[in-house]
């Protein structure tokens, strides 16, 4: 029971530092970045092919977190064309480009499922309250912790996470100010990249690497940016650390059944608060 | 299938106007004749392209006729193909009754998950209908008792009518155009009936409809549910033809090609969806081979060029808008 309440929580971090970028992007932007699946998948092979030491971890991290800059660069050059077309429009295209990704991926890395080894000395276990638990997920735990902190605190104290905020609740009156709205977009767009592809490189060991992942991640982190109400920090968070531990509860005690589980918890969510969790009326239309 | 084709091109500007319908019979008479000229192989891949045709329709009747982007709508076609197909396995294979099935489980699938998209619109919609067509999705994978999980469903009969089994591609063929074209009729009217107006309507502004005193929620159950149907009707089909059910009948790739066939054919264009799907499916045959299974990388591909090239698909080039 302890044991599946920590994968919980470890999936359920894992998650938010995955859907955050997704519902800053959406809420902000009002782009459904459908390649953001990709994008963690990217992350997941980087881990898998270059983890097992120290250095290839690290350094899958920071190829990773290069590559998710350039990624979300281009894809918020690519969507700006589209500003004035219908969301369906640009969520074509992200998907479009979310398919290229994917079949880049494999014909790069082979379609066999790869797994990802924790680095030397994360790889063994420890003992938590008498339950024996593998060190690396508790580390999971700890970094999505911090890193879940330090995204609430850029965003809700300092004055660029102001920016950000403002630019949710309504973009036309801070461009007024003269500020360029692009470049906003750009940024956010790329820090949300970089935090899918990391997120790609820490699950590595946990959920490893094969094609198709990259359509169940999204539709989780979809799921999470729902329940947790869309452009919300703390919803995210929410979010996350709830399907973490229904989806891990779901399989546990229905293996069959995980997915109506999942989809129970949204039906109940939508059902109680059409917008979500901690969202506001005026996004959730 | 190229003796086919160029019958049916140019059937699209004219399918409003005043000789419509003579093209229509024409194009009826055209399909119906086809299993007499064309080879087996030939003959098959032209039911396939019907029965995506109709699964076209459906979503057409969503995303163009009401403007709700779906991108789970082979939930609802996988659901009726996969009730179609244990039907036919374990009760029975006679005429009605696999489609039946496949039409009201593929209905019963949408009016279960449609209460939640119903109440959402737009980019919300094309969320919620995802997330729910995956699930899905995985359902079919893991509940293998019935589905047969990964390995799909296999062994299904042939449809039988009055106790004889359609032996061959032809009389598959002449079944399958059937009941694509009862589908198409129906959807056609539907659309064109004053309940297809307020569809119209929610699409073009849907807070006005609101205040005109429409309850637009239900509206939009109510063709979520219908268009769920016609999937299912689709699904059953596409069983009677391959004769198997696999989980990637059901999955996302299926979802996002029948919407790409939309968009190309100009959505809210029925005629359009129709030779959308045929383009995309015949291509996919045709590439499919050749590609070494990298179908997804040319279908992201084409998705990105249309985005930028087509705003309003191959109808839109033509003119038309409706």
């Amino acid at each position: 029971m302890l044991v599946s309440v920590l994968n919980g929580f470890a999936i359920g971090f894992l998650l938010f530092i995955l859907a955050v970028g997704l519902s800053l992007v959406f809420g902000m932007m009002d782009v459904l970045n459908l390649a953001h699946g990709a994008l963690f998948l990217g992350g997941a092979y980087l881990g898998a092919v270059l983890g097992g030491s120290w250095g290839g971890f690290l350094g899958a991290l920071g190829l990773a977190a290069l590559g998710g800059l350039a990624g979300g660069v281009l894809l918020s050059l690519m969507t700006e064309p589209l500003r004035r077309r219908s969301h369906l429009d640009q969520a074509l295209l992200t998907l479009g480009v979310a398919l290229i990704a994917a079949e880049l991926l494999i014909i790069t890395f082979g379609d066999d499922p790869l797994s990802a080894a924790a680095p030397p000395g994360l790889d063994g276990s420890v003992t938590v309250l008498g339950a024996v638990y593998p060190t690396y997920r508790l580390l999971i735990i700890v970094i999505g912790a911090v890193l879940a902190l330090a995204v609430y605190l850029v965003v809700d104290r300092t004055r660029v996470g102001a920016l950000v905020r403002a630019t949710v609740d309504d973009r036309e009156m801070v461009s007024t100010l003269g500020i360029d709205n692009r470049l906003v977009k750009g940024a956010v767009f790329a820090v949300g990249s970089v935090l899918a592809t990391v997120a790609g490189v820490l699950g590595g060991p946990i959920y490893g690497a094969r094609p198709g992942l990259d359509a169940t991640v999204l539709i989780l982190a979809l799921v999470v940016v729902v329940i947790g109400g869309l452009g919300s920090v703390r919803g995210a968070l929410v979010g996350a650390l709830v399907i973490g531990q229904i989806d891990t509860v779901g399989r546990v005690l229905l293996p069959d059944f995980a997915s109506f589980v999942l989809f129970g918890a949204l039906a109940l969510v939508l059902v109680v608060r059409p917008q979500g969790l901690f969202g506001t009326r005026a996004v959730a239309r | 299938m190229t003796a086919v084709e160029p019958s049916v091109v140019p059937a699209t500007p004219a399918a409003r106007r005043g000789y419509g319908r003579w093209v229509a019979i024409a194009v009826l008479v055209v399909l119906a004749a086809a299993p007499l000229f064309l080879a087996p192989f030939a003959t098959s891949t032209l039911s396939r392209v019907l029965v995506f045709a109709l699964f076209a329709v459906s979503l057409d009747l969503l995303v163009g006729v009401t403007g709700l982007p779906s991108l789970g709508h082979a939930a609802y076609f996988g659901s009726g193909a996969y009730a179609a197909g244990w039907t036919s396995i374990h009760v029975t294979a006679e005429a009605p009754v696999p489609l039946l099935v496949g039409a009201g489980v593929g209905a019963l699938a949408a009016a279960s998950t449609g209460w939640i998209t119903a109440r959402s619109a737009g980019v919300f919609f094309l969320m919620l209908t995802l997330a729910i067509g995956e699930l899905v999705g995985q359902v079919a994978n893991t509940w293998e008792s019935v589905t047969g999980g990964a390995n799909g469903l296999t062994g299904v009969p042939a449809v039988r009518i009055a106790g004889q089994p359609l032996a061959n591609a032809g009389f598959t063929h002449w079944y399958v155009l059937l009941v694509a074209a009862l589908g198409f009729a129906l959807v056609w009217t539907v659309a064109r009936s004053p309940f297809g107006d307020a569809l119209r309507g929610i699409r073009d502004n849907e807070p006005r409809m609101r205040a005109l005193g429409y309850s637009t929620s239900l509206y939009k159950y109510a063709v979520f549910v219908l268009a769920g149907g016609v999937a299912g009707m689709a699904g059953s089909l596409l069983v009677a033809q391959q004769r198997l059910v696999s989980t990637a009948d059901v999955g996302f790739l299926i979802s996002s090609l029948m919407l790409l066939a939309v968009v190309i054919g100009g959505a809210g264009s029925l005629w359009g969806a129709c030779l959308g799907a045929a383009l995309v499916v015949v291509v996919r045959d045709a590439l499919g081979p050749t590609l070494d299974g990298h179908g997804p990388l040319v279908l992201g591909i084409v998705f990105v060029a249309v985005v930028y090239l087509l705003p309003r698909g191959a109808a839109g080039l033509l003119g038309r808008t409706r």
